[in-house]
């Protein structure tokens, strides 16, 4: 397959960088807002915040336009704007956390960079299908190694090198993501034939049903071994729709609930801490607990957010400082109780957007992998996006993941660029003109 | 060919995001006020209570500031402060995050904060606006001059003192020693107020129990206006003459009754009821109250503002107090003697400085006694007045004619009888000395003066429990007229 090289039309081009640039202002603008309603003055630190997101933002939109040309102009500003309300509101809850994720922010951006300039073709990554897969796996798992794994709020999810410690599981699932693209495209052929079954269930033979189980198995090993709801149901969920656009067989959707509801049931009978979050899920509010550990901190988020109303309190005027982990799990709640409901929508609006233009991209990616690569990368946003702030706001039992480009996180910040970075990509190798269909 | 489950997908991300988007609306907005309101969220609650910069309390000039509000650096935006320390803390109360709030803190809390539906218009403009929420100011009727005399004149004594306008009910006076730094009781460390508290409640001195308005006593022969007032309402005038023995048998009973110190009182074997009073004869008006009797004795206690027991309220006013004591008529039935004893103070009579300021203001403001206040009006944050609280009559205990000729036996008492410790030159004093005897702990009387000056529209009580610097030897005259004095001689200067 050959790429025919279409100029983009300057329209295209103009919308990336007013995009780019707003996403600078918005950042930059709440960031000195925090500093104004917390202190009165302009932050001191205005120089050198303001540059990573000026000169990162902009340097991330010329290498687009360099080596992803006919990428959307929405996808990158919009996950900037998130990453910039994220910074604010972590600048807000903390200066030590703000400088901390400045870092990652810069680092974040120098590997979406990088990614984009070193895989010039999401095709590539297609032949190393197993190597990538291997390598993902052992991401995933390393956290169980006995020296090196360490538990952190009770989830055995980090691995410490010398003085860093890092989730490598965040990078992980996007290998795992870009590995299940690649396998499943070359086996969904084999995959959507069903041979056996009963009534309108048609299962197909068993050695095609091998990668489920494995999946399976894997997301159980990752809730037994590494106590991580979140990330259980996140790989759990990646693999079941992926096998499903995949296939386009909705048995892969009944036996994946069915299975998923065994292993949730699993986990609930086996697991105090499951039955504690379920518990605390449906009781946070309750006058009795609420000052018991875990149901404080979902009421806190409750109040913060109440608190907080249409309009909320304004940049660091709220008491955010009050719910635990507000600048990482719970930063959903502290948005909503500085921004209010006007900045809650707004986030999700964003990932409205994000998860919308990645589907999108899904759609006019002209090859199998693409297609199958961006939903996968799209799956991780939206999932993850709807579990920590279903989570946060009690419609469903908290599982702690970080919500993306916000939350407070080195390693998710990072693995969500290199997502991005992906996304780009295959958003650039779309089918030209199909995005212009309107014009 | 995959399109058919990315549009499915779609669809099914659009209907979680939904559900989000309704979730945080109830959240956020519907249910806001279910969650601001639950107990659980008491922290928040005190966080938003703080961060109103709550109204000032101002004395009657205006100027001297009682309680006001200062920026705090900490997570409570405002700490409430008390420039004046203890002098006033009988007045404002205090304002704790950790014990809540008393005295004018509580009763005014509405305005203070800029909940009330006068202030709502400042209020809704501060919020409009995006300024921090301010409250009013409650501007009280107290005399900041008077209320150091009375401080400086009681010293170290333990004791109440409470001056009120007749005319008016306004109370000028409200002290009692010892007291408390409310500022100890309003900073914002938890450690420290709990250690305040700690050491106030268990102090022996009970400084936050005010004996200006809280504690009873018996009042002693100060109770004498009372009986007098139903004396003379019976008909019995100044010039009446009473058997004037030193000792009074009691009925149905062996035991007696003295004058103090077992004297005669001077005037030979009659006396007249100004005399008996100016002397504070106890065999006189123990005969006088025997002659009246306990109905109309209640009754007239009860006009004035007593009570048979200290639970509910007779005179209302703007923060707590007890109102004093005085049993039914009916109590009496079986105990004649009591009767007796009860016309002196004594037995089952309780008072305050209060309740006997209350009494010298009825006498002096014609026979109508005013409902007494504590707060004037209340000003907006722009200094403007939205709430005036005017004079009210909370009613007649005496005849205009009996008020005048008991101010007529009160002149006499400071002129040439017991209170002559309370004259002021070319000042007219009435008062009425107090020296009443007690089973509680000390031997020591409490020393009692009231008193009200026609001129200055003023009348004042004071208590001093256990007699004071004085001790055994004390005497009203000698330890809580001075005191008194001191506020009128203040009242005068002003």
């Amino acid at each position: 397959m050959s790429q025919i090289a279409v100029p983009e039309p300057r329209p295209r081009q103009a919308t990336a960088v007013a995009l780019t640039i707003l996403a600078v202002i918005l950042s930059v603008g709440a960031y000195v807002l925090v500093g104004l309603g917390k202190r009165g003055k302009v932050p001191l630190t205005l120089a050198l915040y303001g540059s990573i997101f000026a000169v990162g933002f902009l340097i991330a939109h010329l290498v687009i336009r360099r080596f992803a040309p006919r990428a959307d102009p929405a996808l990158f500003p919009t996950a900037g704007v998130l990453t910039g309300l994220g910074f604010a509101m972590i600048f807000r809850l903390s200066g030590g956390l703000a400088a901390e994720q400045a870092t990652w922010i810069a680092v974040g951006l120098l590997l979406f960079v990088i990614t984009l300039i070193v895989v010039r073709d999401h095709r590539q990554l297609d032949a190393y299908t197993y190597t990538i897969g291997l390598v993902g796996l052992v991401l995933l798992l390393l956290p169980i190694v006995p020296g090196i794994g360490q538990t952190i709020n009770g989830a055995r999810l980090w691995v410490a090198l010398g003085p860093f410690t890092f989730q490598p599981s965040e990078l992980g699932k996007v290998l795992i993501v870009v590995f299940l693209a690649s396998y499943l495209n070359a086996k969904r052929e084999l995959l959507a034939i069903g041979t056996s079954g009963v009534g309108p269930l048609r299962i197909p033979p068993l050695k095609h049903l091998a990668p489920l189980i494995v999946a399976w198995a894997t997301s159980l090993a990752v809730l037994f071994l590494e106590k991580d709801l979140g990330a259980s149901l996140l790989y759990f969920a990646i693999f079941v729709v992926l096998l499903w656009v995949a296939t386009g067989r909705a048995t892969y959707l009944v036996i994946g609930l069915v299975l998923f509801a065994a292993g949730a049931t699993m986990g609930y009978l086996a697991f105090g801490h499951v039955q504690l979050r379920v518990d605390i899920w449906l009781h946070a509010l309750d006058p009795n607990r609420v000052n018991a550990f875990g149901y404080g901190q979902l009421a806190q988020a409750q109040f913060g957010m109440a608190t907080g109303g249409l309009v909320g309190a304004g940049l660091g005027r709220g008491s955010p400082g009050l719910i635990p982990y507000a600048s990482t799990d719970f930063i959903f709640a502290a948005i909503g109780e500085e921004l209010g409901l006007l900045g809650t929508v707004a986030v999700l609006l964003l990932f409205v957007v994000l998860v919308g233009k990645g589907l999108k991209t899904a759609m006019e990616a002209r090859d199998g992998f693409g297609k199958l690569l961006a939903t996968g990368l799209t799956v991780i946003l939206a999932i993850q996006a709807f579990v920590i702030v279903g989570g946060v706001t009690r419609v469903i039992p908290l599982t702690g993941v970080t919500l993306p480009f916000v939350s407070y996180g080195g390693s998710s910040l990072i693995s969500n660029f290199v997502l991005l970075a992906l996304l780009v990509r295959v958003s650039s190798g779309r089918a030209p003109g199909r995005g212009r269909r309107l014009t | 060919m995959m399109d058919r489950q990315l549009r499915r997908l779609g669809a099914a991300f659009l209907v979680l995001f939904v559900v989000l988007f309704a979730q945080i609306n109830y959240v956020q907005v519907f249910g806001a006020e279910r969650l601001a309101d639950n107990p659980a969220n008491a922290k928040r609650q005190l966080i938003a209570e703080y961060a109103v910069d709550r109204g000032e309390i101002v004395a009657n000039d205006g100027r001297t500031v009682l309680a006001r509000s200062r920026k705090s650096p900490g997570e409570l935006r405002y700490q409430r402060l008390y420039p004046q320390g203890p002098l006033y803390s009988g007045i404002t109360g205090f304002y704790s995050f950790v014990y809540g709030k008393t005295g004018l803190e509580n009763a005014y809390n509405d305005y203070l904060t800029g909940d009330a539906a006068e202030l709502l218009p400042q209020t809704l403009a501060d919020q409009v606006l995006g300024r921090p929420r301010r409250g009013g100011t409650v501007v009280t009727t107290i005399d900041p001059a008077m209320q150091q005399a009375a401080a400086g004149a009681l010293g170290a004594q333990e004791g109440g003192v409470v001056a009120i306008q007749p005319s008016t009910g306004y109370v000028r006076v409200l002290y009692s020693n010892p007291n408390y730094d409310p500022n100890l009781l309003a900073a914002q460390d938890t450690a420290k107020v709990t250690a305040a508290w700690k050491r106030l409640t268990s102090s022996p001195d009970n400084p936050m129990l005010s004996r200006a308005i809280s504690e009873l006593y018996p009042p002693g022969s100060t109770f004498k206006t009372v009986t007098s007032s139903a004396a003379l309402s019976a008909g019995y005038g100044p010039e009446s003459r009473w058997p004037n023995p030193h000792v009074l048998d009691l009925p149905q009973t062996t035991a007696t009754i003295q004058n103090f110190g077992g004297e005669y009182c001077p005037g030979g074997s009659q006396i007249t009821l100004i005399e008996a009073f100016t002397v504070s004869c106890n065999v006189v008006y123990a005969e006088v109250g025997l002659k009246v009797g306990a109905e109309k004795l209640a009754a007239q206690a009860h006009a004035f503002g007593f009570a048979p027991t200290t639970s509910g309220e007779t005179v209302p006013f703007d923060i707590g107090w007890s109102h004093g004591v005085f049993p039914d008529a009916s109590y009496f039935a079986d105990r004649l003697p009591e009767v007796a004893i009860s016309a002196i103070g004594q037995a089952q009579d309780l008072a305050n400085p209060m309740q006997m300021a209350l009494v010298a203001s009825a006498i002096a403001n014609q026979g109508v006694e005013m409902r007494p206040r504590l707060v004037e009006q209340v000003r907006d944050q722009d200094g403007r007045v939205v709430k005036t609280f005017g004079p009210e009559v909370y009613g007649r205990p005496i005849s205009s004619r009996v008020a005048a000729e008991l101010t007529q036996m009160m002149i006499s008492v400071v002129e040439h009888g017991t209170g002559t410790a309370a004259q002021i030159p070319g000042l007219t004093v009435a008062g009425k000395t107090g020296t009443a005897q007690h089973g509680t702990g000390s031997e020591n009387p409490h020393a009692w003066f009231v008193c009200f000056a026609p001129r200055l529209d003023l009348a004042v009580a004071v208590v001093v429990p256990d007699g004071g610097n004085l001790g055994s030897e004390a005497t009203g005259g000698q330890v809580a007229a001075p005191i008194a004095k001191a506020v009128l001689e203040a009242a005068l200067r002003g």
